[in-house]
């Protein structure tokens, strides 16, 4: 039974990426492309999840927490550049 | 694995699925900047967590370790999300002042 | 001396557990390597954190917690709703501003985070002297009742809390 919902959860979740990639292609602001990615990345988060949790591996947790992380990071910087213009300053 | 652990991981699972793709949905679908940025802060917060607690549940029934890696991945995103969604909002109005002058 | 040597006990303290997690295995050797990276990195960036923040009744803390985790729940049902059966161009998407009664900064950041995460609100900005929050709703009748629920739900709890 779990592998079957776990087929269907990777499923609609391949589908949210394939949603956000549409929204990161069209725009139409910056914010929009930003917001776009930084929710590619928590479904890909989900994506390694279910990945470990149907092969019973479970090495991959911190590359989803370093991931989380990153993006966390690159989204803040991101945020900065648009708002100020450069990152350090 | 008990069956009740079964159903109870599966419809976590799917819950936590449904909710990311709603999230995204929101994103896809809404109108206007500011509204697109409530489906992704909320619906997929809610996803990932109910993902995380299958997987965590899955281990503990499953395999019978106690896997805390999940807790910490979830309270990361979930106090990152709001400043995230903070900053966006900022970005977007920011730049949406500056075109108008 | 202790003041020099824990200038932040309770950022030590979730170091330490939050290191025994990520290593996840309690073992003396984790639990010596928590403290140490604990108590390091409150020293090293205690330059940042000049002013201690009080927090008080643990229980007040719980009860937060438990209210906000709902909140967050019943909000992502609304906006789910809202995403799949509403026209979005039928949304009555506004700002609002919350007036804040709260003064200490790390009251106002938990205020402006758990706005977020909630009803169908969106916090965007504080103002230059932090008296109010601008607040941006999805969907909306009565932008004053939202406003007083904002405040006698969270911010009473939060200002009960830091004070």
């Amino acid at each position: 039974m779990i592998s079957i919902a776990l087929a269907v959860s990777a499923a609609a979740i391949s589908f949210s990426v394939v949603l956000n990639l549409w929204r990161l292609l069209v725009g139409p602001t910056p914010t929009d492309r930003l917001l776009a990615l930084d929710t590619m990345v928590i479904n890909s988060i989900a994506l390694i999840i279910l990945f470990g949790m149907s092969y019973a591996t479970f090495i991959y947790f911190e590359a989803a927490l370093l991931f989380a992380m990153v993006a966390f990071v690159a989204t803040i910087s991101f945020c900065k550049y648009l708002l100020r213009g450069n990152v350090i300053e | 694995m008990s069956i009740v652990g079964e159903i109870i991981i599966s419809a976590l699972l799917l819950v936590g699925a449904g909710f990311m793709l709603v999230g995204s949905l929101g994103l896809a679908r809404l109108a206007d900047p500011l509204q697109r940025l409530h489906g992704p802060t909320k619906a997929t917060t809610v996803g990932i967590g109910a993902i995380l607690m299958a997987s965590m549940l899955y281990q503990f029934v499953g395999h019978d370790k106690i896997s805390f890696h999940e807790f910490l991945i979830a309270l990361f995103l979930f106090i990152t999300a709001p400043i995230s969604a903070h900053l966006l909002a900022k970005a977007y109005l920011h730049m949406n002042r500056t075109d108008r002058e | 001396m202790i003041e020099r040597i824990l200038p932040h006990p309770v950022l030590t303290a979730v170091l330490v557990v939050v290191w025994i997690m990520l290593v996840n295995a309690l073992t003396p050797g984790s639990v010596v390597m928590g403290m140490i990276v604990g108590t390091a990195v409150a020293k090293l960036t205690s330059v940042y954190w000049p002013e201690r923040a009080k927090i008080g009744r643990p229980l007040l803390v719980a009860e937060y917690i438990g209210i906000v985790l709902y909140d967050i729940v019943v909000s992502s049902l609304q906006v789910a709703r809202l995403i799949l059966f509403r026209n979005p161009h039928t949304l009555r998407s506004q700002f609002i501003t919350v007036p804040l009664d709260a003064r200490s900064p790390e009251a106002i950041v938990a205020l402006a985070g758990t706005i977020t995460l909630t009803p169908g609100t969106l916090s965007v900005d504080v103002s230059d002297d932090m008296r109010s929050l601008s607040v941006h709703c999805l969907d909306i009748d009565d932008p004053a009742a939202v406003v007083s629920d904002i405040k006698q739900r969270y911010e009473q709890r939060l200002m009960r809390i830091l004070t």
